[in-house]
């Protein structure tokens, strides 16, 4: 597969990353090697072979509706760059609501 | 102008669950703490830290798919939501996307004219809430919360069977009405934990072919639902009568001017990559499992409805306002299992008992008087031991005040119970009818509409205690005897 610009721009903005020139020229020479290897992986005939998802065969691994506090809110802010005392912060952001 | 469109509507309402923890973690779920001090390194969505499936939630997305006639998923999957965004620290959302639990079903509804209204629900899933964003308290930051982030949700999307706002209104307080029965969510849209979004388009009247679809977000009460979904339609119908163009967009619904403001194209939308999450395993459902919920659900308010219209013979209006609220009606059906007089229990409940909460702001389940000394007081009226007026203007009142009085000792206290024998009742028809000898004569003659005068005198003169059957009675006897 061709990685070109395009793509990745698109991936940029999704990752919300940004890249000078040559960054992105580097990106994009990782980015085909990573995509050639898992090409090779296509050329293994996988018919009627469900796919894998799960690393073990478990199914309802439930928990009880029990509520515990496990970190106190020092501990939860001990390693944001940007904090104060209650809140994590980030560079403004503007208000776009994700649901 | 609008006359000439339809509007197709579809909600989508995010309902959260009152749980004790969260979705796939065991931090408190609950409102209102301090915060980021309900959080845990699986919220926080550190390296290594591994997603658990809260039971509760399985159980109540059952719950809400049996009261809807949904479809019941029995192997269920967990997908991830992939979109970066600060109040998301795992940079995915763990929902359901291929394999919701429940699809199909119906919320149906009585619309203003009394009619049965189905609309169809595609599916309802389950997913977990994002953390807060607060932009407004810091110039150069925006301020993060992460409390509600994996907080419990339940995702219902409805087809796009409504047609009006105010469908939509009656949608959203259906909805709301079922999940507080159900008890799985508090139904409170101004704290969030039941939000609804809209996808709305309008077509020509008499076309088959959807306009394109705008969504509108940010309604946080039933009656912005309505008010954004009417200004929705009108600015899509203006739009195209000026030969403009709608785009599919998202818009923000702000409640202070009434209007919705485009949020952002659906051209940059995220592309959300779903994939099935491999942290969690499937979830089998069995049919065991389903019975069991199946056998918790309450009294849903439509059979109540339906058994208040049909079997106790109450109006519409009544069974509507009797089944408003599931307490409410919890406490109708208890006096009902004490009282057969339906219609009679119905207008206390709607009469006394929901003035005096009306009047202390106060919810049923704070009501002092207990279920079975109503009862008491229906069956005093309907036995004439006491009158009407002396049930609600006295008994009552005194039995606000001494919810623990024995009712028989109040009506020997204030002098309550009615006369209803005729020889004690007979010197008062003789003294009001000595009082005004023309007007026996006028009566007599053929004045019969005297009879309330004579009446109202024997009330005055037996202190409002003479039964007014007898005493009516013996009036009229009284005075025909000397036709």
């Amino acid at each position: 597969m061709q990685i070109n610009d395009e793509i990745i721009d698109k991936l940029s903005n999704l990752a919300k990353l940004e890249f000078n020139d040559s960054e992105k020229q580097e990106i994009k020479a990782d980015l085909s090697r990573i995509l050639d290897f898992v090409e090779k992986l296509q050329q293994v005939n996988t018919d009627g072979v469900e796919p894998l998802i799960y690393m073990n065969e478990d199914v309802n691994v439930l928990r009880t509706d029990e509520a515990k506090i496990t970190i106190s809110k020092e501990e939860a802010l001990k390693n944001a760059p940007l904090k104060d005392s209650d809140y994590f912060k980030v560079p403004t952001v503007l208000k776009s609501g994700q649901s | 102008m609008t006359d000439k469109y339809e509007p197709v509507i579809g909600l989508e309402i995010h309902i959260q669950l009152s749980t004790d923890s969260k979705a796939y973690s065991s931090d408190p779920a609950s409102y209102g703490a301090p915060p980021n001090t309900h959080v845990s390194p699986i919220t926080l969505g550190h390296p290594g830290t591994l997603p658990f499936v809260n039971k509760k939630v399985l159980e109540f997305a059952i719950k809400l798919g049996l009261a809807c006639g949904c479809d019941l998923r029995r192997e269920n999957q967990y997908a991830r939501k992939n979109y970066f965004y600060a109040d998301l620290p795992k940079g995915y959302q763990i929902t359901q996307d291929t394999t919701p639990i429940c699809t199909g079903g119906e919320i149906s509804f009585k619309t203003k004219d009394g009619a049965d209204h189905k609309v169809r629900l595609t599916r309802i899933h389950m997913e977990e809430d994002a953390g807060k964003s607060i932009h407004d308290q810091d110039p150069f930051n925006t301020l993060i919360d992460l409390n509600r982030a994996g907080v419990a949700l339940l995702e219902m999307v409805s087809e796009p069977d409504i047609r009006s706002s105010e469908e939509a209104n009656l949608f959203v307080t259906e909805v709301r009405k079922l999940v507080r029965y159900l008890e799985i969510c508090d139904g409170n849209m101004e704290e969030g934990s039941l939000r609804c979004d809209a996808n709305i388009s309008v077509r020509p009247k008499g076309t088959k072919k959807f306009g394109t679809k705008v969504e509108v977000k940010n309604m946080n009460s039933i009656k912005n639902v309505q008010r954004a979904i009417e200004y929705e339609i009108k600015r899509q119908v203006e739009v195209l009568e000026s030969g403009g163009t709608l785009y599919q967009e998202t818009r923000n619904f702000d409640a202070v001017s009434g209007t919705t403001t485009a949020m952002r194209s659906k051209e940059a939308a995220n592309d959300y990559r779903y994939f099935p999450e491999p942290d969690l395993g499937p979830v089998i459902i069995t049919e065991s499992f389903i019975e069991k919920i199946r056998s918790l659900i309450p009294a849903l308010p439509a059979e109540l409805f339906k058994k208040y219209t049909e079997e106790f013979g109450l109006s519409s209006y009544d069974a509507t306002v009797l089944t408003e609220n599931k307490d409410f009606a919890l406490y109708f059906e208890d006096l009902t299992s004490k009282t057969k007089n339906f219609k009679s229990a119905a207008n206390w409940m709607i009469g006394p008992v929901k003035s005096y909460l009306n009047e202390n702001a106060a919810v049923i389940n704070e009501f002092p008087i207990e279920s079975s000394k109503i009862a008491e007081i229906i069956a005093l009226i309907d036995n004439n031991k006491i009158s009407f007026t002396a049930g609600t203007k006295q008994l009552f009142p005194e039995l606000l005040k001494n919810p623990g009085k024995d009712i028989n000792s109040i009506l020997i206290e204030l002098n309550l119970i009615q006369e209803s024998d005729a020889n004690s009742l007979k010197p008062y028809v003789a003294k009001a009818m000595a009082m005004y000898p023309d007007k026996v004569i006028e009566y007599r003659s053929g004045k019969k509409g005297l009879l309330g005068l004579f009446m109202g005198e024997v009330m005055k003169l037996s202190g409002g205690k003479a039964d007014p059957k007898v005493a009516s009675k013996l009036v009229k006897e009284a005075l025909d005897e000397g036709i």
